[in-house]
């Protein structure tokens, strides 16, 4: 298949099979207990793949009911339970904990040299407080659901919903101090805890993207926290902050749900830029191109990220001159995030590419995230998103952002970075292959979406007029397709856990500390600190040849 | 109703083609991109294919020229994006002088309209080709949107406010009437039908239409029952200010600002009296929170309003 997965003769054999992270000890304690970031990085795995699989069936439901016009496989109030439930655990659940608390967990002490993050016994906590969260939403979604979106508007959820909004809030407002904790445990490991040599303009830009990323968690998280708190008290004991005939004002809390959720979009995404761009050099063999723009324009995402949240709220009765604003910093955003686009693009030039599976990811994402970036310059457009807003549009948009960009970053980052946690490789020719299918299956669910949306179909419709239902149809046909590509991966992932080929050390011959870690690596990363002499991605020719 | 495979929806009023060809200038500026972006990526991955396994290529390390084109080539394009969007927008936000008035209130989950002379739909809206209509829209619960794609128009209606938007069509026809904002069970539910009549037709459907009193006579019916009268006099000054013409005038507060008394300061008025109080009065004014409907609230402002015309036309 590919010499380059051949192990190395230093590789170790089956028969003297060294202790590391895994095998260091054993039984449910040594789990659950741990402060080993790995180890807790693949707790966080399981988790959040669970959730994966749980918003993943309502995305099911969604989808069949939307295969006829008419709302006939459920009623009203299970169809708009399945889309709520849907983007509440996709979102809250497993996306905005995915790439950081899983991967960002387990690499970046390995990344800077590190033995773990700063502050382990806050990390394990990080993962309790998700799981109460989880709980708490599981709880809600037994209970009957919720039926708000996971947009939460008032007045609708303060004062008219009988669902469990309570509920749900508390579960989005404990998970909520998971991420302000990652974040904090991150930023500290990331100023401290760097090897000698290892200055800020050598770090891997996976790290950079971390940094930014977490920024926004700790900045941003707790106005979510302080928004479901406002919700949950005028819910419960009848305070009036949304509500008008109290002196309360409902588009206040959209104000307060954006000025987070925005930000929180890039807390999506972001971390899957920094997957990119430590694919895109690896299997281009090349440093990177642009490093120092790549790594400052995630922290201008980060900072405009902050700015532009009124670009949900341009036909909700906000002022005209309001609306300008919130336009021309939309539009600013797309700068930073095309710059990205373009250096990936430039460090494939005169590179040296292999096609390996993470490749194949990091294609689909750059493709699909162009295509979400150039549709969100339609909506950040004033004369169009009056007719965009609250359509198909939209949804297509943010899915070819966080399933198109952020999922296929995170598979891809999974895949790349497999050997490292399993020590065992997967089976290419099925990796390729399910690469294959989620992108036609994704572009065949979502792209007829953008159709719908400039045809007027609104969002969150139960049931629709019959000239829409061609478009439709295909969407859940590219869903059913795109479910089988998720499904392939989980299959063969879970199987060569147990049976893959023994991973070397540094199956891609990628640079970067955790390559020099035995695959997978000892409890405590390294034997001695490294010292970094070099930028990044330093590919150089090996003398011998 | 089965139209096949359409994959552009009608264009039926004034603004439609303006939206649309902005729509098309941005189809075209993302599909050069994309096609730039997606070709560099396919020909640099055929070209560059790696061939040995230990090939190492030389290391590039970028180029201060290509960053600064690639960042504002595409900055001055987002600018041309944004001043273009912007016109459409502010054309779409300001109604043109003389439009025809109509009140809807949105409701979980039906849309209620009155038209000033007293036809009420629910559902549906009749208006005639070629003249502006402007909306001044209101809720009775929770937020909802109007959406008319066949307009490209869009405008929630927010609890505790106005919001306003307009158009012209310009194609006789029947155009779908949506719900834009979830609003909850019925939320798909929440629709209607526009139907842009032939101005000989439309006349023949306001006579047609089954109508009792005008806005502005349910209004003044109201202001009897509710005791407005007692205070508000319509030509002498009493324990409130006189409200003839009081509609568009600069009105002086206690405070020493001045604001201008458009819909949603009537309605601000009347429902919670206290937050803008007349210089030269006292609070004394009860609240009506609660006591009037969305619908009775724009039926008085109408007959607030319409006190101004009635002084027109007696001194005409
Ligand atoms: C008890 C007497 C009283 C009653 C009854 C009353 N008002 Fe008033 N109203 C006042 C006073 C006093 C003011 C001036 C102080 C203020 O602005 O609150 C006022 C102010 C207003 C204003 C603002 C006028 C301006 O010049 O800016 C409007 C509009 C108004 N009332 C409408 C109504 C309507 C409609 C009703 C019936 C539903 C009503 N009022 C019932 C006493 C009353
Ligand atoms: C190029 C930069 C981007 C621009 C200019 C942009 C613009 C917009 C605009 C204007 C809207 C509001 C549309 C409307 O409701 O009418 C929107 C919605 C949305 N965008 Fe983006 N976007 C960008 C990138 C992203 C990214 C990176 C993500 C996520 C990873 C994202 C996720 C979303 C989501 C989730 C919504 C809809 C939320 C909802 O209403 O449920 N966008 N985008
Ligand atoms: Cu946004
Ligand atoms: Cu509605």
């Amino acid at each position: 298949m590919n010499a380059a997965l051949a192990p190395p003769p230093s590789a170790p054999t089956p028969s003297e099979t060294p202790t590391h992270y895994l095998n260091a000890s054993y039984g449910f304690r040594s789990w659950l207990l741990t402060l080993d970031h790995k180890r807790i990085a693949l707790l966080y795995l399981a988790s959040i793949t669970l959730f994966f699989f749980i918003g993943g069936f309502y995305a099911v439901l969604v989808r069949l009911e939307l295969v006829t016009p008419a709302g006939d496989l459920m009623s009203a109030e299970n169809y708009n339970t399945a889309f709520t439930l849907h983007g509440v655990v996709m979102i809250f659940f497993f996306l905005i904990p995915s790439i950081p608390a899983v991967l960002g967990n387990f690499l970046i002490p390995i990344m800077i040299g590190a033995r773990d993050l700063a502050f382990p016994k806050l990390n394990l906590l990080s993962w309790y407080i998700y799981m109460v969260g989880g709980m708490v939403a599981a709880y809600a979604l037994f209970t009957g659901g919720v039926d708000t979106g996971w947009t939460l508007y008032a007045p609708y959820s303060s004062t008219y919903s009988n669902s469990n909004v309570t509920a749900t809030a508390i579960a989005a407002f404990i998970t909520g101090f998971s991420s302000i904790l990652t974040g904090l445990n991150f930023v500290v490991t990331i100023h401290k805890m760097r090897a000698p040599g290892l200055t800020w303009f050598r770090l891997p830009l996976f790290v950079w993207a971390h940094y930014a990323t977490s920024v926004i968690q700790v900045l941003g998280t707790p106005v979510l926290a302080i928004t479901l708190v406002l919700l949950i008290l005028e819910r419960s004991f009848g305070f009036g902050f949304f509500d008008p005939a109290r002196g309360g004002d409902p588009v206040l809390f959209q104000h307060l749900f954006w000025f987070y959720s925005h930000p929180a979009v890039y807390i999506m995404i972001l971390p899957s830029m920094g997957v990119i761009s430590e694919l895109v050099t690896c299997f281009s063999r090349k440093k990177v191109f642009g490093y120092g723009f790549i790594a400052m324009s995630s922290v201008a995402i980060a900072v405009l990220g902050f700015l532009v949240w009124g670009h949900h709220m341009f036909v909700s009765g906000q002022s005209v001159y309001a609306g300008m604003v919130f336009s021309i910093l939309s539009f600013m955003v797309g700068i930073p995030s095309a710059i990205k686009v373009f250096n990936w693009t430039a460090t494939m030039y005169k590179g040296s590419i292999s096609y390996s599976t993470p490749m194949i990811y990091a294609f689909g994402f750059i493709g699909l995230f162009t295509i979400g970036g150039l549709t969100g310059l339609f909506l950040a457009n004033l004369g169009l998103d009056i007719h965009l807003h609250d359509t198909y549009f939209v949804v297509a948009h943010f899915h070819y952002i966080m399933v198109g960009g952020a999922v296929m970053g995170y598979l891809g980052g999974i895949h790349y970075w497999w050997p490292k946690m399993t020590g065992r490789l997967y089976p290419e020719g099925w990796a390729r292959f399910s690469a294959l299918v989620l992108f036609v299956g994704f572009n065949l669910t979502f792209f007829p979406q953008f159709l719908l949306g400039y045809m007027g179909m609104p969002r969150r419709y139960h049931a629709y007029p019959e000239e829409f239902q061609v478009l439709n149809v295909m969407s859940s046909a590219g869903a059913s397709i795109l479910g089988v590509g998720y499904l392939i991966p989980m299959i063969y992932l879970f199987w060569s856990m147990r049976y893959g080929r023994l991973a070397p050390e540094n199956p891609w011959g990628a640079k970067g500390l955790e390559w020099t870690t035995p695959s997978p690596p000892t409890t405590f990363n390294f034997d001695e600190t490294p010292v970094v002499t070099e930028e990044a991605y330093e590919y150089v020719k090996e003398e011998k040849h | 109703m089965w139209t096949g495979f359409p994959l552009f929806p009608e264009a039926a009023s004034t603004i439609a083609s303006g939206v649309d060809l902005l729509y098309l200038f941005l189809v075209v500026v993302s599909v050069v991109f994309s096609v730039g972006i997606f070709g560099a990526i396919f020909y640099f991955a055929l070209r560059y294919q790696r061939k040995t396994q230990d090939e190492v290529p030389e290391p590039i390390h970028g180029s201060m020229i290509l960053e600064i084109t690639w960042s504002v080539v595409p900055f001055l394009i987002l600018m041309v994006m944004f001043g273009w969007g912007t016109a459409v927008f502010f054309r779409n936000f300001h109604p043109p002088e003389g439009a025809t008035e109509i009140f809807v209130t949105g409701k979980q989950w039906m849309w209620k309209l009155q038209h000033p002379e007293g036809q009420r739909e629910i559902n549906e809206l009749h208006v005639p080709v070629g003249r502006a209509v402007k909306l001044t829209m209101a809720t009775e619960d929770v937020i909802h949107s109007f959406y008319i794609p066949a307009f490209r128009v869009k405008k929630d209606v927010v609890p505790g406010m106005y919001t306003t938007m307009w158009f012209e069509p310009t194609k006789v026809g029947k155009y779908h009437l949506f719900c834009a904002e979830y609003c909850g069970n019925q939320h798909s539910g929440m629709i209607g039908t526009v139907y842009v009549m032939a101005p000989p037709d439309y006349e023949a459907w306001l006579a047609g239409a089954p109508r009792g009193e005008t806005m502005s006579q349910a209004g003044e019916r109201l202001f009897q029952r509710l005791g407005c009268h007692t205070c508000h006099a319509a030509d002498r000054p009493g324990r409130g200010p006189v409200l003839e013409k009081v509609f568009g005038s600069t009105v002086l507060l206690a405070d020493g600002k001045k604001v201008v008394a458009d819909e949603m300061y009537l309605r601000e008025s009347i429902l919670r009296p206290g937050a803008k109080v007349v210089a030269g009065f006292k609070t004394q004014m009860p609240t009506f929170q609660g006591q009037i409907s969305e619908e009775g609230l724009m039926q008085i402002i109408a007959y607030i309003k319409s006190l101004e015309s009635k002084e027109r036309t007696t001194t005409q």
